[in-house]
């Protein structure tokens, strides 16, 4: 099906026959993949088509109906520490609690993930927020929360970065320069798996690869 | 950028050359903090230590009750009222009121800890956070034992300095406050570890208030029955050791194998 070409080495996660079942709807079977260090895959669909559902499959949130997701070639319930150091997801609800201050949202998600926590604040200058690292998050706007958990991108040294929707609520200029940060990641060796509705601008289309996803409701009726 | 460059208005084309400059500024930036990454690989990331992760946990989940007073105040305010109503239900005659003292205690401590639990994994759950704590690197366990604890200081501890004032109200035997204090010290963990693994199991459904009160308020029945026979047993002088080490079981075993449970339960519910 959706097979991406492999290139050299040893592919960073590859998914072998995945099948998803959701509401008693087949969203995808027998999908085979790999991703290796470099790439950025953009996964497309209409709405419902499983986009949110593979990304969860892929980082291990949810579990497949049938098949395997294998980390550097070792299943990720083998080696779950080592693939969660490696990885960072970003899902639809951006994890950042109202009571506690933009700083300290960050500063606990650096700190979970066993990442250093004394930049943090140069981290909020950079995805706009210097000036509202005190304020409460409950006080921000919806975008801002985004850019909250977004910040750790730009710390985060681990390879594998899995964004689902990562652009949602996210003005143009902050759109842009994730999307430049997504190409750098990408040249340091590291690979970007998100999915967007919005075509990605300031990444060279060659640069891209493309899962489709294409759930109809024809073939769930039959 | 390509479709603001486009635009003949000259306020556009301006904001677009901002726009440029900002993104170049941007990726200046990026690009040092990308050298800088690759050759600090090995610093950046903290050894993970279990006490660290505990201890992170723990912290965030105290400030944030600090913060968002409810939570401390509305657990221990349903036991207040609840204790303090039943004198007035009853009649204020001392003999009747030590008798059901120790059950109307441990009843009002054991649904005001019911009350507070839907709090330990709900919001959490519902602003993505939960997700993150499983994804991170340590183990779930630790985390949700730093969870569980900070759940027992917001709500167990309260309702244990507390409690020996409402024992006054409700002339509870004297002999009894050592055994009072003890079975709630031992037993109010063990509502909240055990309490955790409902919450866990029901954290993903849309209403499951009734299916936690189903599935937990059995599990609590054992210490219930332990708890006031050990304070009934102190009011007439006996030994009480016996309930005390049965309650002192429940909560180790609970405290070795809930958090395991409520790790595989929290996977369940979000998966």
């Amino acid at each position: 099906m959706n097979t991406l070409s492999k290139k050299n080495s040893t592919p960073l996660i590859s998914a072998v026959n995945l099948t998803c079942i959701r509401e008693e709807r087949l969203l995808f079977d027998e999908l085979s993949l790999q991703i290796n260090a470099g790439d950025i895959v953009q996964v497309e669909g209409p709405n419902g088509s499983g986009k949110t559902s593979l990304l969860r499959i892929l980082s291990g949130l949810s579990q497949p109906y049938d098949g395997q997701i294998l980390y550097r070639e070792q299943l990720i319930s083998h080696c779950r520490e080592e693939f969660h150091q490696n990885l960072l997801y970003f899902g639809h609800l951006s994890g950042v609690k109202g009571e506690m201050t933009a700083e300290e949202n960050l500063d606990f998600n650096l700190a979970l993930h066993g990442n250093k926590t004394q930049e943090s604040l140069a981290y909020l200058a950079k995805v706009n927020l210097s000036g509202f690292e005190e304020c409460l998050a409950s006080h921000l706007s919806a975008g801002q929360h985004r850019r909250i958990a977004l910040a750790r991108l730009y710390q985060s040294n681990v390879p594998i970065w899995i964004l689902d929707e990562p652009f949602t609520a996210i003005d143009k200029q902050g759109v842009a320069s994730l999307e430049r940060l997504f190409s750098l990641h990408a040249e340091r060796g590291g690979c970007v798996i998100l999915t967007t509705h919005q075509d990605l601008i300031s990444i060279k289309p060659e640069q891209i690869k493309k899962i489709t996803l294409d759930y109809s409701y024809d073939s769930a009726v039959d | 950028m390509t479709l603001k460059a486009q635009s003949s208005q000259k306020t556009e084309n301006l904001a677009s050359i901002i726009d440029e400059t900002f993104i170049d500024n941007a990726l200046i930036e990026n690009t040092v903090i990308v050298n800088t990454a690759i050759e600090s690989t090995a610093q950046s990331s903290q050894p993970l230590s279990y006490r660290h992760a505990f201890m992170l946990v723990l912290k965030r989940d105290l400030t944030i009750a600090m913060r968002h007073k409810d939570d401390i105040i509305n657990p221990l305010l349903f036991f207040v009222i609840v204790v303090t109503l039943f004198p007035l239900g009853i009649g204020p005659e001392a003999q009747t009121l030590s008798r059901i003292a120790p059950g109307i205690i441990w009843v009002a401590a054991l649904l005001a800890t019911l009350l507070s639990l839907d709090r330990l994994f709900k919001s959490d759950h519902l602003d993505g956070s939960l997700e993150q704590m499983l994804l991170s690197p340590h183990p779930i366990f630790v985390l949700v034992l730093a969870k569980i604890f900070a759940h027992w200081l917001i709500t167990g501890l309260p309702l244990l300095l507390i409690a020996p004032l409402l024992a006054v109200l409700l002339h509870l035997d004297e002999h009894s406050y050592t055994a009072l204090l003890l079975t709630l010290l031992l037993g109010t963990p063990v509502l909240s570890l055990l309490g955790a693994v409902g919450v866990a199991l029901t954290v993903g459904i849309k209403k499951g208030g009734v299916l936690l009160s189903l599935l937990v308020l059995p599990l609590y029945i054992p210490v219930l029955i332990f708890a006031t026979s050990a304070i009934d047993t102190a009011a007439l002088g006996l030994p009480y050791s016996g309930q005390l080490a049965i309650i002192a079981a429940l909560f180790f075993g609970s405290l070795t194998l809930a958090p395991f449970a409520v790790g595989a339960a929290l996977k369940v519910s979000t998966n």
